[in-house]
C-alpha cells in the first residue's frame, strides 16, 4: 500500500481543499433559482399571459433581481481580495467560466428589469408617470415584448448552463468533471423555480401548470443525475472515488436523504397526487424541492472540493 | 566594504572556486562559481561573510542584508565545508535573529530555583553577583569547585576565563552524549580519533556503510553532500537501520536490524571477510597487530550465529560482506557520530575501526583521510594557574579511556561531593536538561550548587534552572574565535557580526572578558576586544586580516592526505601498528577483542525508544526559529502499522507516552508508518520544550530526553547509551 | 522562445527542506503557507520498501487551468519562458484557480491574493538559478531552458528516465522528476 507523507499544511489547501465555504452553494443555488424564474416567465410573457393581472410573470421579475443581488453579495463575501472585485469588469476572459458569468449577471439584471416594466402593478405606474410611459409603449409593441420574453428564456438558460460550468471547468476536482453539471444545474434550477412560482402564485391555472412542469422536471433531473454518475463511473479511477464520495462515501447520507429523497422522489409522490387531485395542493412539496435545490449545490460543491487526482506516481 | 576591494574579492573567489573545482573535479562547483559572479550585488543590499552557528559544522556562510533588514543566509562557496551550499537549517538560521522568545536582558533569580521567575538587571550587577559568588566558591572551596560546560566554539573565552580562574572542569556533551565512545574505539585501534568535521572520504567511496548514520536527516553538511555525490556516482550503499530512514531509501542493501545487536552483525561480517580471505591482506600484513587471535576469535561468529541475534538473513550478511570487499579499499563503514546507544559503545565502535582496517581503507582514498590544518599563532596569555586536585569527573581513572571530560561525570561529583564538591556551574550553549539523560540526577545536581549560570539566547529548559541568565547575542550578530578547522582542504573562517542585537543582549566574548576583569583576571585579557585579538593572530600568522574579513575563508594550499600522496603511515597505538588485538585493553581488564552481549529487553508491551534528528532542526535549540518552526513545529512518534492497528492508534491523531519508570511525556502525534519496525518507536530529539517562556515551542511535541530516565555506562569511557529506553501508549482522552 | 524547467532527481533529493526554507526566506513567503513543499511517497511492507522524495510546487504547466478559469486575466503566462505569474493587482482573490489547480500549488497570500511559486522569475531574469535550486545541498535540482539542447535539464531529460505529475490532468507540468 501507498504511504503519502506531506510537509505542505497551507490554510484552505491542506488537508484536503475547502477554498469554498457556504457563500458558492448559496450563490450557485439562488443563480440557479433566478434561471429558472427568468425562463418560466420569459414564457408567459411570451405566450402573453402577462395582460393577466394576476400572472406571477408580473411580480417575478423583481423577485429575481433580489435573489439575483443576494446571490451576488454571498460571492462578494467570498472573494478574498474585496476593493479588487471590480476587476471582474475590466476585462473580459474568453476561456474563463467566472468571466462568462460576471457578464451575464451584468445583462441579467436590464432584461429582469425590463420583464418586470413590461407590467408593473398599477401602484407604481401612478406613483411614477415614466415607467407607465415604458409599459404602455410595451403594449403597443407587442412584438418587443415577445423578444424579452424569448430573451429571457435564453438569458436564463445561460445563467443556469453558467452555474454548472462555473464547477465542471475547474479540471483539479475529478466530481466536477463532467459536462453534465450544468444540465443538472438549469434543469434543478427550473425545478426550484417551477416549485417556488407553484407556492406562490395566484392563478389557479399557473399553480396546476407548473405542478405538472415540477414533476417533469424532478423526474428529469432524476434522469440527469444517472448520466451524470454514468459518466463519472465511465471515466478514471480517480472519477469513480469521486461519484463514490456521494454515492456510498462520506457524503452519501445527505444526498440519499436530503438531495434525492426529501428534495426529489417525495416532493414528485406529492405532487403527482396533488395535480390529480387525490389531494389539496400544499407548500410542503414545493418547500422540499427547494431545499432540496440548495443542499444539491452544498453537496456538489463540498465533495467536489474534496474530490481530488491522486499524486501516487509509485506503481501501485 | 568598498567598490575595489569588492572587485578583488569576486575575482578571487571566482579564481579560487574554479580552482578547487578542477580540484574537485565536479562540474557542480564550477556551476556555483558562474552564480557566485552573478549574483552581483544589487542597491541596498549588503553581504558579510561569517560561518553558520546552528549546529558544530561551521559552514562559511554570506549573510545579505536588504535595506538594513537581515533577508538570507548562503553558503560561501569559497569555504570547502559547505562548498557555497548550506543545509536547511543554516538557511534557515536567520530566523534566530527574529525569534521572538529570545532572551533579552541579564536575569537575576527572584523565587526558588527551576520556577522561571524573574528580576531584569543590568548586566554589571549580573556580573558582579556572579563574580562575588565565584570568589566565595573560590575561597571556601577551590576554584576546581566551579564547573564549565561549554558546547561550540562560542565557548572559547568563557573557558578561558574559567582556566584563568583556576578550574580544569570543563566538560561538553559532545564527549560522553555523543561521539566518544567512537573517538575511543579508534583510538584503540588505530590511535587516532575520527575527529570533527569526520576525516570520512565519503565522496570518493565506492562502497559505503551506514550504521545508523541517518544522513539526509542528520544534516551535516559535507556529509550530506558528499553523499549524494557518491550516490551520483553510483556507489552501492548498506545501510543498518531499524528504521528504514532516509539513507536506507537509497541503499542497495537495506538491513533492518534488531535494535542494539549491531555488534554481532559486523563480528560475523568480519568473519566471512576473513574466513573468505576478502580482507586487504597486504595492509593487515603490513600495519597489523594481533591479528591471528582476532581471526581465531571471530570464528565463533558465523552469519547463522548472528541471525537470530540480529533478524538479518545469513546471506544478506554474506552478500553485504563480499559487496563491502568487492570495492575495497574505497569501502568505508561509517563510524557514526552519535554513538551512545548501549553501553557496549566503546567497543562497537572498536569493532567498526577493525572492519575499516579489514578493507584496508585507512589512510586511503574512499576510506579514511588524513584531514590537515593551517597553523594560526595562539594569541600569547600568561600561564595558567596549575590545579593541584585535578578534574573531578572521572575519580581514580574509573574510565580509563575517556579522554576528555565527562558531563555526566561533573554532575555525579555534583551529587555526591565526591572526590570534591563541585559548587558552581556555568553553562555556555548547552541545554544540559535536554541533553543529559535523566533529567531528575540534573535538577538534583543543580539543587546542590550555591551559583548557576546560564549563558543562552533563548529561555531553554536550562535556563530555567539558573540563578543568573545571560542573554548571548546570536551568531549573525557577533564575533566569535577564528575556526582553524582540521579538514580535506585546510583553511580559517572568521566569524563576524552582520546585524546589531535587537535588545541589550552581548557577545560571549564580552561576557567572559568582563568577569574575569571581575574576578581581579582581567591580565588574562591583554586584548581591547575581540577584533584586536583576532587581526593579532591573523597578522602574525602571515595572513591579511582585511581578506579574512572580506572573503570570510582563507584557504591554505591543499596538502597531501592520503598515504599515496605522501602521508607518514604512523599509527599512534602502544604497539605503533593498527590493533586487531588490544594490550591496553587487556590489562585494563577489558575484553581486547570486543565480545557480543545481548541488549535487555524491555518490560512486555513496551517498545524500545529510539530518536535521531529532523533535517530541519539543530537538537533543541531550533525549535523556537520562527523560519525553522514553520517548517516542523511538532515531532511525531513513529509506529509501524501493525502496532499501531493493535493498540488502535490512528495516524495524526495523539499520545501520551509512558516509559517502564512510569515517566508520561507530553502528548505527541502519532506518525503510523511502515517505515520502522515493530519492535521499537521514534521520535526526533529536542521537541516537547517545557521552558514556558518559549512560548513558540512550549509542549509542543515529546521530549526524548524526558522519557530518558534509564542510561548504561560505558565502562571503558564514560558515554551514556541512552537507547535502553522503553514506551507505552497512553491515549488521550 | 525559452521554456524554463525544473528537473529534480529524487534518487539524490533527501527531503531535507532546504529549497522549502530558501524559498521561505528569498521570497519572504508568509508565516505557514509554502509554495514549495516536500512529498514522501513510500510503498510496500517492512522492511520490503521503495521511498520517492519530491520536492514540489507549481509546475508551470503548460496548459494551466489556472490561468484559462482565471475570470481577471491575474493569472497569466509571463513572457519569461512560459512562467505562469500572478498580477497581484488584477487579482481578486476569487480561488478559482486554487480550486482549479491538480497539484494545489495555490494559496491565498493574507493580502488576499493567488501565490504561488513564480520560478523565481526576480532571479530568472538577471541569469541565476531560483533560490530553491541554488542552495539544494545534494545539488539534485536543475532549472533551464528546455528548448535549448544543450541545457543541463535538456540532457538530463534526454539521458534520464523521468516523470512528471498528474498527467493524465492534460496539464503538460514542467517540473520534472528523474526517477
Ligand atoms: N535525549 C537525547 N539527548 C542527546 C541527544 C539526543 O539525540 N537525544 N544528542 C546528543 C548529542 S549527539 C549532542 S551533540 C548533544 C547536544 O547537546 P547540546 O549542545 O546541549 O544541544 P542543544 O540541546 O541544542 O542545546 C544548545 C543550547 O545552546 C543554546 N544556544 C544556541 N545558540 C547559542 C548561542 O549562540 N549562544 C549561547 N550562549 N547559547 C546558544 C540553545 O538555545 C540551547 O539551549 O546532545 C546529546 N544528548
Ligand atoms: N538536522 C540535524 N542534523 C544533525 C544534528 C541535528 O541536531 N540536526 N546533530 C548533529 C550531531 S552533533 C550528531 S552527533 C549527529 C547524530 O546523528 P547520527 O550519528 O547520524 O545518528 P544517531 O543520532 O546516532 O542515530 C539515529 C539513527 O540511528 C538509528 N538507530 C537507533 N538505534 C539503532 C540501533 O540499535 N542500530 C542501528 N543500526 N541503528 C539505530 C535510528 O533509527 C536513526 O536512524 O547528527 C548531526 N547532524
Ligand atoms: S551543517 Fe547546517 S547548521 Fe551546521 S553549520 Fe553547516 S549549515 Fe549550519
Ligand atoms: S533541498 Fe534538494 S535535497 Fe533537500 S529536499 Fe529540496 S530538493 Fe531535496
Ligand atoms: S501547477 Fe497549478 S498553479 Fe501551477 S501552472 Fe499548473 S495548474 Fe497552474
Ligand atoms: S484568485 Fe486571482 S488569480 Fe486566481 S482565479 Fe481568481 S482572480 Fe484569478
Ligand atoms: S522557484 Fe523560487 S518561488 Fe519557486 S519554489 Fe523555488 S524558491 Fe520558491
Ligand atoms: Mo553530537
Amino acid at each position: 500500500m501507498n504511504e503519502l507523507y506531506s510537509t505542505r499544511n497551507n490554510n484552505l489547501i491542506d488537508p484536503y481543499v475547502h477554498v469554498w465555504g457556504w457563500e458558492i452553494p448559496v450563490y450557485l443555488f439562488l443563480g440557479g433559482l433566478v434561471a429558472g424564474m427568468m425562463i418560466i416567465s420569459g414564457y408567459f410573457i411570451f405566450n402573453g399571459r402577462y395582460k393577466e393581472e394576476k400572472c406571477s410573470c408580473n411580480f417575478l421579475p423583481i423577485i429575481s433581481i433580489i435573489a439575483l443581488s443576494l446571490g451576488m453579495f454571498a460571492l462578494f463575501l467570498d472573494i478574498e481580495y474585496k476593493v479588487h472585485v471590480w476587476r471582474f469588469y475590466t476585462t473580459f476572459q474568453i476561456t474563463s467560466p467566472m468571466s462568462w458569468g460576471s457578464w451575464i449577471l451584468i445583462i441579467v439584471y436590464p432584461a429582469l428589469a425590463a420583464m418586470f416594466l413590461i407590467n408593473p402593478n398599477n401602484m407604481l405606474k401612478e406613483k411614477i408617470p415614466y415607467i407607465k410611459k415604458i409599459s404602455e409603449f410595451f403594449s403597443k409593441h407587442p412584438y418587443l415584448v415577445k423578444n424579452i420574453g424569448i430573451g429571457n428564456m435564453i438569458l436564463g438558460g445561460m445563467l443556469g448552463i453558467y452555474t454548472g460550468i462555473l464547477l465542471s471547468s475547474l479540471v483539479a476536482r475529478p466530481l466536477w468533471n463532467s459536462s453534465i453539471l450544468g444540465m443538472l444545474f438549469l434543469v434543478s434550477g427550473l425545478s426550484s423555480a417551477a416549485a417556488f412560482v407553484h407556492m406562490i402564485a395566484k392563478d389557479r391555472y399557473e399553480r396546476e401548470l407548473l405542478a405538472k412542469a415540477d414533476n417533469s422536471f424532478l423526474v428529469i433531473e432524476l434522469f440527469i443525475f444517472l448520466l451524470f454518475f454514468i459518466g463519472l463511473f465511465t471515466a478514471t479511477q480517480v472519477h469513480i472515488d469521486a461519484a463514490n464520495l456521494m454515492l456510498s462515501g462520506s457524503y452519501a447520507p445527505v444526498f440519499w436523504v436530503f438531495v434525492i429523497g426529501l428534495g426529489i422522489v417525495i416532493p414528485l409522490f406529492i405532487q403527482s397526487l396533488a395535480v390529480n387531485h387525490k389531494i389539496q395542493h400544499t407548500p410542503v412539496a414545493p418547500i422540499l424541492v427547494i431545499l432540496g435545490g440548495l443542499l444539491l449545490r452544498f453537496v456538489i460543491v463540498e465533495a467536489g472540493q474534496y474530490s481530488k487526482w491522486i499524486t501516487t506516481t509509485l506503481a501501485k | 566594504m568598498n567598490s575595489l576591494s569588492r572587485r578583488r574579492f569576486l575575482k578571487i573567489s571566482s579564481a579560487t572556486v574554479v580552482t578547487a573545482a578542477t580540484l574537485s573535479g565536479s562540474w557542480s562547483s564550477i556551476v556555483r562559481s558562474a552564480e557566485k559572479i552573478t549574483d552581483k550585488s544589487e542597491k541596498g543590499i549588503r553581504k558579510v561573510a561569517t560561518y553558520c552557528d546552528i549546529c558544530f559544522w561551521k559552514c562559511g556562510a554570506i549573510a545579505y542584508v536588504k535595506d538594513g533588514k537581515l533577508w538570507k543566509v548562503k553558503g560561501n562557496p569559497l569555504d570547502p565545508l559547505s562548498e557555497g551550499r548550506l543545509c536547511p537549517r543554516g538557511t534557515g538560521g536567520v530566523g534566530a535573529h527574529f525569534d521572538r522568545d529570545r532572551l533579552k536582558s541579564p536575569l537575576i533569580r527572584k523565587s526558588h530555583r527551576g520556577e522561571e521567575k524573574w528580576i531584569e538587571v543590568t548586566w554589571n550587577e549580573a556580573l558582579d553577583y556572579i563574580a562575588e559568588k565565584m570568589i566565595k566558591i573560590k575561597s571556601n572551596y577551590g576554584p576546581e569547585a566551579v564547573a564549565l560546560f561549554s558546547h561550540g566554539i562560542g565557548g572559547n573565552f568563557f573557558k578561558h576565563t574559567l582556566k584563568a580562574y583556576g578550574s580544569p572542569n570543563i566538560s561538553a556533551p559532545s564527549f560522553a552524549q555523543c561521539r566518544g565512545p567512537r573517538d575511543v574505539g579508534f583510538r584503540l585501534t588505530f590511535g587516532e580519533d575520527v575527529s570533527s568535521p569526520e576525516r570520512t572520504d565519503i565522496r570518493n567511496a565506492r562502497c559505503i556503510v551506514l550504521i545508523g548514520s541517518h544522513l539526509g536527516e542528520n544534516m551535516h553538511n559535507t556529509q550530506v553532500q558528499e553523499f549524494a555525490e557518491a550516490i551520483e556516482k553510483d556507489a552501492s550503499i548498506i545501510v543498518v537501520d531499524p528504521r528504514y530512514s532516509i539513507a536506507a531509501s537509497k541503499a542497495k542493501y537495506y538491513l533492518p536490524i534488531k535494535p542494539g545487536t549491531d555488534l554481532a552483525l559486523i563480528l560475523a561480517w568480519m568473519n566471512i571477510i576473513i574466513n573468505e580471505e576478502l580482507y586487504d591482506k597486504e595492509f593487515v600484513d603490513k600495519y597489523g597487530f594481533g591479528f591471528e587471535q582476532f581471526a581465531a576469535e571471530v570464528q565463533q561468529y558465523t552469519p547463522e550465529w548472528a541471525y537470530p541475534e540480529t533478524t538479518i538473513e545469513p546471506d544478506v550478511i554474506r552478500a553485504t560482506a563480499r559487496e563491502m570487499a568487492l570495492h575495497k579499499p574505497a569501502t568505508l563503514i561509517h563510524p557514526g557520530r552519535h554513538v551512545t546507544w548501549y553501553g557496549d559503545d566503546a567497543q562497537r565502535s572498536r569493532a567498526i575501526a577493525m572492519l575499516n582496517a579489514l578493507m584496508g581503507n585507512w589512510g586511503r582514498k574512499g576510506g579514511f583521510y588524513y584531514p590537515q590544518s593551517m597553523d594560526v599563532v595562539a594569541y600569547p596569555y600568561p600561564e595558567y594557574p596549575k590545579s593541584e586536585k585535578g578534574k573531578v569527573d572521572n575519580p581514580d581513572n574509573k574510565y580509563p579511556f575517556a579522554h576528555e571530560t565527562i558531563t555526566t561525570g561533573i554532575r555525579e561529583a555534583t551529587l555526591s561531593g565526591k572526590p570534591y564538591p563541585i559548587k558552581g556551574w556555568l553553562v555556555y550553549a548547552t541545554n544540559l536538561l535536554q541533553a543529559l539523560p535523566n533529567e531528575e540526577e540534573t535538577i538534583k545536581a543543580i539543587q546542590n550548587l550555591d551559583l548557576m549560570v546560564v549563558v543562552d539566547v533563548i529561555p531553554s529548559e536550562i535556563a530555567g534552572w539558573a540563578d543568573v541568565v545571560l542573554p548571548e547575542s546570536i551568531y549573525l550578530e557577533r564575533h566569535d574565535d577564528l575556526n582553524v578547522e582540521w579538514f580535506r582542504d585546510p583553511f580559517i573562517a572568521i566569524r563576524q557580526p552582520v546585524v546589531d542585537t535587537p535588545d541589550d543582549q552581548k557577545p560571549n566574548w564580552w561576557m567572559a572578558k568582563k568577569l574575569a576583569e571581575k574576578l581581579g583576571l582581567g591580565h588574562y585579557y591583554p586584548w581591547k576586544d575581540i577584533d584586536e585579538y583576532l587581526e593579532y593572530r591573523i597578522t602574525n600568522s602571515g595572513y591579511d586580516y582585511n581578506e579574512l574579513k572580506i572573503k570570510g575563508i582563507i584557504q591554505g594550499e591543499k596538502q597531501p592526505i592520503y598515504f599515496d600522496e605522501g602521508v607518514p603511515v604512523e599509527f599512534h597505538t602502544p604497539t605503533g601498528k593498527v590493533e586487531f588485538y588490544s594490550l591496553q585493553l587487556a590489562q585494563a581488564g577489558f575484553d581486547p577483542i570486543p565480545k557480543y552481549k545481548k541488549p535487555k529487553e524491555g518490560p512486555h508491551g513496551y517498545f524500545r525508544l529510539l530518536y535521531g534528528r529532523a533535517p530541519v532542526h539543530s537538537f533543541s535549540r531550533t525549535q523556537s526559529n520562527p523560519v525553522l518552526n514553520d517548517m516542523m513545529n511538532e515531532n511525531e512518534i513513529w509506529v509501524n502499522t501493525n502496532i499501531a492497528e493493535r493498540y488502535g492508534l490512528e495516524n495524526g491523531k495523539y499520545v501520551r507516552l509512558k516509559n517502564q519508570d512510569g515517566v508520561v511525556s507530553n502528548r505527541i502525534k502519532i506518525r503510523v508508518t511502515e517505515r520502522i519496525r515493530t519492535d521499537c518507536v521514534y521520535m526526533v530529539h529536542g521537541f516537547g520544550h517545557r521552558s514556558k517562556a518559549l512560548r513558540s515551542a512550549y509542549l509542543k511535541g515529546a521530549s526524548d530526553a524526558q522519557l530518558i530516565t534509564k542510561y548504561e555506562v560505558d565502562p571503558l569511557m564514560g558515554g551514556t547509551a541512552m537507547n535502553v529506553n522503553f514506551v507505552t501508549f497512553e491515549m488521550e482522552v | 522562445m525559452a521554456r524554463y524547467a525544473m528537473v529534480i532527481d529524487t534518487k539524490k533529493c533527501v527531503g531535507c527542506m532546504d529549497c522549502v526554507v530558501a524559498c521561505k526566506t528569498e521570497n519572504n513567503v508568509p508565516e505557514s503557507f509554502n509554495r514549495d513543499w516536500i512529498n514522501f511517497e513510500s510503498i510496500g511492507k517492512f522492511p520490503e520498501l521503495h521511498l520517492e522524495i519530491r520536492s514540489e510546487r507549481c509546475n508551470h504547466c503548460e496548459n494551466p487551468p489556472c490561468v484559462h478559469c482565471c475570470p481577471t486575466g491575474a493569472s497569466h503566462f509571463s513572457k519569461l519562458g512560459g512562467i505562469i505569474l500572478v498580477h497581484h493587482d488584477l487579482c481578486t482573490g476569487c480561488k478559482a484557480c486554487l480550486a482549479s489547480c491538480p497539484y494545489d500549488a495555490r494559496f491565498i497570500n493574507p493580502e488576499g491574493y493567488a501565490d504561488k511559486c513564480t520560478f523565481c522569475t526576480h532571479r530568472v531574469e538577471k541569469g541565476m538559478n531560483p533560490a530553491c535550486v541554488s542552495v539544494c545541498p545534494t545539488h539534485c535540482m536543475y532549472f533551464g531552458d528546455i528548448e535549448d539542447q544543450q541545457n543541463q535539464v535538456s540532457k538530463l531529460l534526454a539521458s534520464r528516465k523521468y516523470i512528471t505529475l498528474i498527467p493524465e490532468a492534460g496539464t503538460k507540468p514542467h517540473v520534472y522528476y528523474l526517477i
